[in-house]
């Protein structure tokens, strides 16, 4: 009978080879040399190993558009990038504004097995932004919710949001802000910026992003509690958020991939693939994203995954949706953009991409260190592997990516959530 | 010669006068009696409207005709356009149907970008939301070309709304190609961001503009962008920035005025202005057919070479190009074959 795991040949956070072994859910022993009789062997001969990812911002679309993604499919996909846990967020359909709602999400996550699943409560009710939704409840309900927002819309009153910060306080939950000042970004489809000028698609100005940034630092001081900025695209946001941080403001803050790797030239292709929000920036501010993650300005990376139905994308750009697919092409973004150009080792990917988000998100048993006595939640890597991405043999259920035919960098091996593989050789377990 | 024509700045130079020279021969050959020329007979040109613009249509369809094309007008009204059915299906069924060129007109930028990607024949922008409108740049710079003669150093004001405008910015673009000097006059709101780096100078001072201006062209302003605080009010903008008698008496004696309509008479242009002797409004809708022939003829059937060897001395090896059906129609066909490969 098999009892337990060895993973031989570990590179744990890119360090000499290390055997670890797995009893049930929790890490009993890292060293050399390690073996246990009847215990199932994983050859990670040359892998690095990673503290399971967690993922701050995934929308898995479930209820309401599951034509696009379902909990199933999208925690399959978070699997097969490495993620052990994702928060899913609140824009669903039903928006998960209740106990009930957030209930139903996380059951769901419990059933597909794939990875942890944490909804996201919404901030108001029915994201209008109107009107307290019962963060309370969410936050006692099964889901255990800490995490709220809005997101997909800003919290733009001022006074609910001041009010959303002091409330949460009460269960150390966090306010994730969508920071995009509506009337700013009416119809707003591109960066604004010369192009937007030429392409003739209206403008989406930086300031629009940093004007709520702004506002919410300065709310978040004047309260005491806790602002979490998802998505900052803009060098304006990160230059606010590193103001905060050396003020003491609890402040923490997210970038996705794609603002980490791709720029606002490629909507001149005026192929909606590539729209997003908030949209691609440019050159600098990409620049200056990488350099506040690399700093440790920006917290943590976080997909932003946003799977959409192809007739959603198949479009005129103005008619189609914003968003785009991430959570089985994050890691080799991330490496692409950050670790490729020197800006963080294997350490640092580990810190930004489970380590922190999961103090974020108070997960106690996340983005733990890789050492015995700690949940076995792990990611195996090849980081000699390279690979072209193709649309078609993504686990997501839609085909959204901006990565199409793009070679980029390492590949997910094994996949392990307390202990049980979800993923090995790539492939679900 | 491209294979669409989507944007002003997809033509070279080169393209761009082999255009108008084209037009210009066109032009002498519809004074004549019989206007129906056989260069496109077998083929079809669809014209694909989302937008009601019965002037630029009409113009399409006259050029396409006098061509001897098949014409298929595929409005968005009462068809299944209207009906919600997506851009990429309406593309399939063109396809289906064998058009050889569309004639796009969309209120999103890009559309006709999206549309080239799943079809196979020549896609034509009749004007895609703020984006561009090139067929309308060609007829205004031919336009001028007949009152001043080569456009090479001549000054060009465009007047109005710049950032909603798709004439403006295949105006500057087509304008640069052809070594004319614009001068974009807007208030700043009405100025996209980042113009500083466009092929153009901008102001935000009409009056200090006009003395040194070979053409103004007055774009239409629509009084519903008061509602978006652009400008105070439909009184102050036309104070500032309409073009009236005293402001079209500080122009240069042989300067034009131009508008690519409709006009909002009385706001951005004053009506004495619009049908005084300067003005060459009229003209201009005229000479989109001419234009649009001459783009849909190179786009379709022309024979890049042969036609572009004639740009140098226009007048008769064209008009041989032109007139006898049989011959020319193969050699043009062949070598269009050619091209594509
Ligand atoms: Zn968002």
């Amino acid at each position: 009978m098999i009892s337990g795991t060895v993973i031989k040949g570990a590179r744990i956070l890119g360090a000499q080879p290390q055997d670890i072994l797995i009893s049930d859910d929790v890490i009993t022993e890292v060293g050399v040399g390690l073996s246990k009789a009847g215990a199932h062997v994983v050859d990670a001969d040359g892998l690095i190993a990673l503290p399971g990812l967690v993922d701050l911002h995934t929308h898995l679309r479930e209820p309401g558009r599951e034509d696009a993604e379902t909990v199933e499919t999208g925690t399959l996909a978070a699997a097969l990038g490495g993620f052990t846990a994702v928060h899913a967020m609140a824009n669903t359909d039903p928006v998960a504004d209740s106990a009930g709602v957030v209930e139903q999400v996380w059951l769901a996550g419990r059933e597909a097995g794939h990875c942890d699943v944490h909804p996201v409560g919404a901030v108001s009710v029915g994201l209008r932004g109107e009107q307290l939704a019962e963060l309370g409840a969410m936050a006692d309900s099964h889901a255990r919710v800490r995490v709220f927002s809005d997101d997909g819309k800003c919290v733009s009153d001022a006074l609910l949001m001041r009010r959303a910060l002091e409330y949460v306080k009460a269960f150390d939950g966090v306010i994730a802000q969508h920071a995009q000042e509506p009337r700013l970004t009416q119809d707003a489809q591109m960066n604004e910026g010369e192009l937007s000028g030429v392409l003739g698609l209206r403008g989406w100005p930086a300031v629009a992003e940093e004007a709520i940034i702004a506002r919410d630092i300065l709310l978040a001081e004047h309260v005491g509690s806790r602002l979490h900025v998802c998505h900052v695209s803009t060098a304006g946001s990160v230059e606010l958020i590193r103001w905060a941080k050396s003020r003491g403001v609890n402040v923490t803050a997210e970038v996705t991939p794609h603002h980490l790797l791709l720029t606002d030239e490629l909507a001149a292709t005026y192929d909606p693939i590539y729209k997003v929000n908030p949209p691609l920036r440019s050159r600098d501010d990409v620049e200056a994203v990488r350099r506040g993650l690399a700093d440790g300005t920006i917290d943590v990376v976080a997909t932003d995954h946003a799977p959409h139905a192809l007739e959603d994308k198949e479009s005129e750009w103005q008619e189609a949706a914003f968003g785009m697919l991430g959570l089985e092409t994050a890691l080799s973004v991330v490496v692409a953009a950050m670790v490729e150009t020197e800006l963080l080792d294997w350490a640092g990917v580990a810190d930004r991409m489970s380590i922190r988000p999961a103090r974020i998100g108070r997960l106690s048993g996340q983005g733990r260190e890789i050492a015995a006595g700690m949940p076995a939640n792990l990611t195996l890597v090849d980081p000699s592997a390279r690979r072209v991405v193709d649309a078609g043999s993504l686990a997501s259920k839609s085909r959204n990516t901006p990565y199409v035919g793009r070679e980029l960098p390492v590949r997910v091996v094994h996949t392990l959530l307390r202990g049980k593989p979800t993923v090995l050789d790539g492939k679900p377990a | 010669m491209t294979k669409h024509l989507i944007s002003a700045g997809d033509l070279s130079r080169d393209d761009a006068l082999l255009i108008l020279d084209t037009a210009t021969q066109l032009a002498r050959l519809a004074d004549r009696p019989i206007k129906k020329l056989p260069t496109l007979r077998g083929r079809t040109v669809v014209n694909l409207f989302y937008e009601d613009s019965t002037r630029t249509r009409t113009s399409f369809e006259a050029a396409a005709k006098r061509l001897s094309a098949d014409v298929i007008n595929f409005s968005a009204k009462g068809s299944s356009v209207s009906k919600g059915e997506s851009l990429k299906d309406t593309a399939l069924t063109l396809e289906a149907m064998g058009a050889d060129g569309v004639v796009i007109r969309h209120q999103a930028s890009g559309a006709p970008h999206r549309l080239a990607n799943w079809i196979k024949g020549s896609v034509v922008n009749a004007g895609d939301g703020t984006h561009e409108h090139p067929t309308q740049a060609l007829l205004d710079a031919f336009t001028m070309r007949r009152h001043l003669g080569n456009l090479e150093s001549r000054r060009v004001a465009i007047v109005g709304d710049v950032l909603h405008s798709r004439v403006a910015r295949s105006n500057v673009l087509l304008l640069n190609t052809l070594g004319a000097e614009v001068t974009l006059v807007a208030p700043p709101t009405l100025l996209p961001v980042g113009v500083e780096g466009w092929p153009c100078g901008h102001s935000f001072d009409l009056d200090s503009v006009l003395a040194k201006t070979d053409v103004v062209m007055m774009l239409r302003v629509q009084r519903e962008r008061m509602n978006d605080s652009y400008f105070p009010n439909a009184r102050e903008y036309s104070r500032r920035y309409g073009l009236d008698a005293a402001r079209m008496a500080m122009l240069p004696e042989h300067a034009i005025v131009m508008h690519p309509g409709p006009m909002n008479r009385g706001m951005e242009i004053a009506a004495e202005v619009a049908d005084s002797m300067r003005s060459v409004i009229v003209e201009q809708v005229a000479n989109g057919v001419s234009v649009r022939m001459a783009v849909l003829y190179l786009l379709l059937g022309g024979n890049v070479s042969a036609i572009g060897a004639e740009s140098s001395e226009p007048s008769t090896s064209s008009e041989r190009e032109l007139e006898p059906a049989d011959t020319g129609q193969r050699r043009r066909r062949s070598d269009f074959a050619g091209e594509e490969a």
